[in-house]
């Protein structure tokens, strides 16, 4: 019995979906990092302003 | 968290997460012979025994992480409950998807009311829905307890799940420990296949764990930022 077209399936789903956790993660915590710097900025030009 | 062990798990986990796995992939698809009278789909049990330890494991985290933000109150807890969560929740997906693409070829169907597979698609609807109500809610202090008493009470179908192959009449395999008490996994290479991929899932957790609790600091990080410059502007405005 061959069923090798449902083993690639199940690992297939298990990495497609691990790395699409992982890349939002990864993106949404880029992003929180570049907003950080932006407020950061924004902060001290207003120090610098004041 | 502390700032040492934080920076100590970035630095140390994903290469050791990547090694493990890529080393369980080799055994399985290399190393480990095929069950006899089993077929090549076997295999897909390597994974999926694994991933579904690591759900109950996800999901018993979320219990004692909720319990301990009830009893002391530390934001940290809650923060660890709710990570533990959406990581468990992908996981128990994996588990029900690889089990699915596993019982197609042997039982001639993608899915049967057995025991097992409905006390873990409740488990699965427990904890999305202990999601959706930490959506629905935002970041409140009574969100969080309402959250934490789901939290606690959804882990009460982890034992169930466990016991279900030997409560009820059911046709889902008992592998690592079978009906009668004896292993299903008598070749030395099938079990040292099975505790690398251990190895590896227990690795990718705690990896997704801290990701996640980073990004959670993060957004605390920009919440006060904004919080400040709110403030600040609203200062320069009474000046004016």
């Amino acid at each position: 019995m061959d069923n090798l077209n449902f083993l690639f399936a199940a690992y297939t789903a298990v990495w497609v979906l691990l790395f699409l956790y992982i890349h939002i993660l990864a993106r949404r915590n880029r992003s929180l990092e570049k907003d950080i710097e932006e407020l950061r900025a924004l902060l001290e030009r207003r120090a610098r302003e004041r | 968290m502390n700032e040492s062990v934080r920076k100590w798990a970035d630095t140390f986990l994903p290469p050791a997460a990547l090694c493990a796995m890529s080393a369980a992939i080799y055994l399985v698809f290399e190393y480990v012979p095929t069950a006899q009278g089993e077929g090549v789909v076997q295999r897909i049990f390597y994974f999926h025994v694994p991933i579904a330890t690591m759900t109950y494991v996800a999901f018993g985290v979320v219990a004692v992480a909720s319990a301990m933000f009830l009893w002391r109150g530390t934001l940290g807890w809650d923060r660890i409950a709710h990570a533990s969560a959406e990581i468990g929740m992908l996981f128990c997906s994996l588990v029900l998807i690889t089990g699915m693409m596993w019982a197609r070829p042997r039982w001639n169907t993608w899915w049967t009311w057995d025991a097992r597979l409905t006390t873990t698609l409740i488990l699965w609807l427990i904890y999305a829905g202990y999601l959706m109500l930490r959506g629905s809610v935002g970041p409140t202090d009574q969100g969080a307890r309402y959250a934490a008493i789901l939290g606690i009470v959804g882990a009460v179908d982890i034992p169930i799940i466990n016991r279900s192959v030997y409560w009820w009449r059911t046709i889902h395999p008992a592998v690592i420990v079978g009906r009668e008490g004896t292993s299903g996994l008598t070749d030395p290479r099938m079990q040292v296949t099975l505790a690398v991929c251990f190895v590896a899932m227990i690795l990718l957790y705690l990896w997704l764990l801290v990701v996640r609790l980073d990004g959670m600091r993060l957004r605390d990080r920009v919440e006060e930022l904004r919080q400040r410059a709110l403030r600040e502007a609203s200062a320069l405005g009474t000046a004016a």
